[in-house]
């Protein structure tokens, strides 16, 4: 298993680098001239050419990538272009506040999701689980843009409960900064709590008929041990490794979220960096992501092993 | 060897979820097709005396901020969300399609690049990808096409690789290669049309997220751009309307959600057809 980790760890390790190439090119594609963004687009021509050659922007391209991760790695990740501050902190506090919003969201796709997958196992074929289908249906085909406007129109426009947008420091006051994360997290919970409940209700359904249920019904157990304690502890296997993968999914469900609701994260970042061009910010941003994806997505696999027994990663798995 | 039951074998009755589906995208398609002839109003003629009409007789779902029928708009727009549906799906199957055969087939270090190279492309979340990519040209809806066809590339070519592995052994391979077969006769001819029916209802699939893809990237700007009556688009457009013309959004939003549902209905029945067990699976 300590080397099936290691291995794993390696090759995403190696992915990230490739990822890094691959960011770094599109971006040199990109048509804007840092030196002009950084010093205005009025800038004499002798001064533009003066800053080219400081940052190196007439070298080749691989000796530009090897400067750039290079300091990358010593945790220098260069200047905002669009808003002169080092990118750093900047990334830091974006990356904070959208792991808040993802974290309160995945803890309630967790619980939400899982209970609703057993309650539709339940009753199964009764109303209860073609409400819970029906539902969870409408949460994947909806896109998070739709759920999230009509949250704002509900919640915002009629009730005049929540804002519709915004973000407000938790040192403004717990309540005020609560407000604010309502609304973005009701719509991310939305959009992703189809897979945890679709898998949870089947796996549930499956081991309720399973012998050993049966057999714990029969020695007289309540209803509540036998579902709580025999069945569900099983049933949760493949939801367990769906939920790790929902945190990936989450990292690509706060762009859209993040831009309606105007909450000040990694998303917005990466959404704000590309219309205005800030392509220091872009990379820094897109790596950060895919490092999150990248380890969500180990978690999944590692979760998987360790909770399955029948599966064993080895040099001859597939 | 004939693949396990055709979506449209006789005797077996469609599933109920296969009708609905079929039903529910037949008459959207139907619709997009007839848009230019069944939309009561002009979808572009700007109209500042009919600015926020709410839904009446004449303008059956209101008009938007310049005074533009929503329904004859909607009606519009469903063509451009077939199209990116399709389109995409189609381009992914293209590249995905070849590439997956080509590793399932010839294994060793083919198969190892083609399917670390598509790793590096799935370590980035779909939306970031389609960003990224989107980012280096001026915005159109076709480019935002083939970035989501591009984005599910990997995908694609991970499940035609799983297929080929699979068929690589069969007998009728064996025999195609010991007749001398040129490789792209067994790829093209024996391996690919064996490995079609779960392909395809891949692709079905694949449909609802590249059309959920290709709106999101819309709405963020990165799509079809105004006057375009794009379903994203117009979500877009709408929200800061929100308070006082909520079926600006609602009524692509609600479209939207019907499209996807359709086609999810469809890609499931077709899947449960064609994949007994996975039914008694899920029925048991």
């Amino acid at each position: 298993m300590a080397a099936y980790i290691a291995r794993r760890i390696v090759l995403i390790t190696l992915v990230l680098v490739a990822v890094s190439i691959l960011v770094f090119a599109i971006t040199t594609l990109l048509p804007a001239n840092v030196a002009y963004l950084i010093l205005g687009p009025f800038a004499p021509p002798e001064q533009v050419r003066a800053l080219e050659l400081k940052l190196g922007l007439n070298d080749p391209v691989w000796q530009q990538y090897l400067r750039w991760a290079g300091a990358f790695l010593s945790g220098d990740l260069g200047e905002s272009t669009l808003m002169n501050r080092p990118i750093a902190p900047l990334l830091m506090e974006a990356l904070g506040r959208s792991l808040v919003l993802t974290c309160v969201s995945f803890v309630l796709i967790a619980v939400i999701g899982i209970g609703l997958g057993v309650i539709a196992a339940l009753r199964h074929g009764r109303p209860p689980d073609h409400t819970v289908s029906i539902a969870t249906y409408l949460g994947i085909a909806v896109p998070e843009f739709f759920w999230a406007i009509v949250v704002i129109v509900i919640f915002a426009a009629w009730l005049g409960w929540l804002p519709a947008s915004g973000y407000e420091p938790l040192s403004a006051g717990f309540a005020v900064w609560a407000k604010h994360l309502i609304a973005p997290t009701l719509t991310l919970v939305f959009g992703h709590l189809a897979h945890v409940s679709r898998l949870t209700r089947s796996s549930m359904i499956e081991v309720l008929q399973s012998p050993y249920v049966t057999a714990a019904r029969a020695k007289g157990l309540p209803e509540r041990v036998v579902v709580l304690h025999h069945a569900l502890r099983n049933a949760l296997l493949p939801s367990i490794t769906v939920l790790a993968l929902d945190f990936g999914r989450l990292m690509g469900g706060i762009v859209v979220v993040e831009t309606i609701f105007a909450y000040p994260g990694l998303g917005r970042l990466v959404v704000f960096s590309i219309q205005n061009r800030d392509i220091p910010t872009l990379q820094a941003a897109i790596l950060v992501v895919a490092a999150i994806y990248a380890f969500a997505n180990l978690v999944a696999d590692l979760l998987y092993a360790f909770l399955n027994p029948k599966i064993r990663f080895g040099r001859h798995a597939a | 060897m004939p693949p396990e039951g055709s979506v449209f074998a006789p005797r077996k009755p469609l599933s109920p979820q296969l009708k609905a589906g079929l039903a529910i995208t037949g008459a959207i398609i139907l619709l997009g097709l007839l848009a230019p002839w069944i939309a009561p109003h002009p979808w572009d003629t700007i109209s500042m005396r009919t600015r926020f009409l709410p839904p009446n007789a004449t303008y059956w779902l209101g008009t938007d901020e310049y005074g533009r029928d929503v329904l004859s708009r909607l009606l519009m727009g469903t063509r451009l969300s077939l199209a990116m549906g399709v389109g995409a799906t189609a381009f992914s199957l293209a590249i995905g399609v070849p590439i997956g055969l080509a590793a399932g087939y010839f294994r060793g270090w083919i198969d190892e690049a083609l399917m670390r190279a598509a790793d590096v492309l799935m370590a980035l979340p779909p939306i970031m990808l389609g960003l990224l990519v989107l980012a280096v040209t001026p915005p159109a809806l076709w480019k935002t096409a083939l970035a989501v066809g591009f984005v599910y590339v990997p995908q694609i070519a991970r499940l035609a690789r799983s297929v080929t592995l699979s068929l690589a052994n069969e007998d009728f391979i064996q025999a195609a290669k010991a007749r001398a077969e040129s490789t792209s006769y067994i790829l093209f001819r024996e391996i690919l049309p064996n490995a079609w029916p779960p392909l395809i209802v891949e692709a079905s699939l694949r449909v609802t997220y590249a059309i959920l893809l290709g709106s999101a990237l819309s709405f963020l700007g990165l799509g079809a751009q105004p006057p375009s009556s794009d379903w994203g688009l117009m979500i877009s457009e709408a929200r800061s309307f929100l308070d006082r013309a909520p079926w600006i959004a609602f009524a692509p939003g609600l479209a939207m959600c019907l499209l996807v549902i359709g086609i999810n209905l469809l890609g499931d029945g077709a899947r449960e057809r064609l994949d007994p067990r996975l039914k008694a699976r899920v029925k048991a």
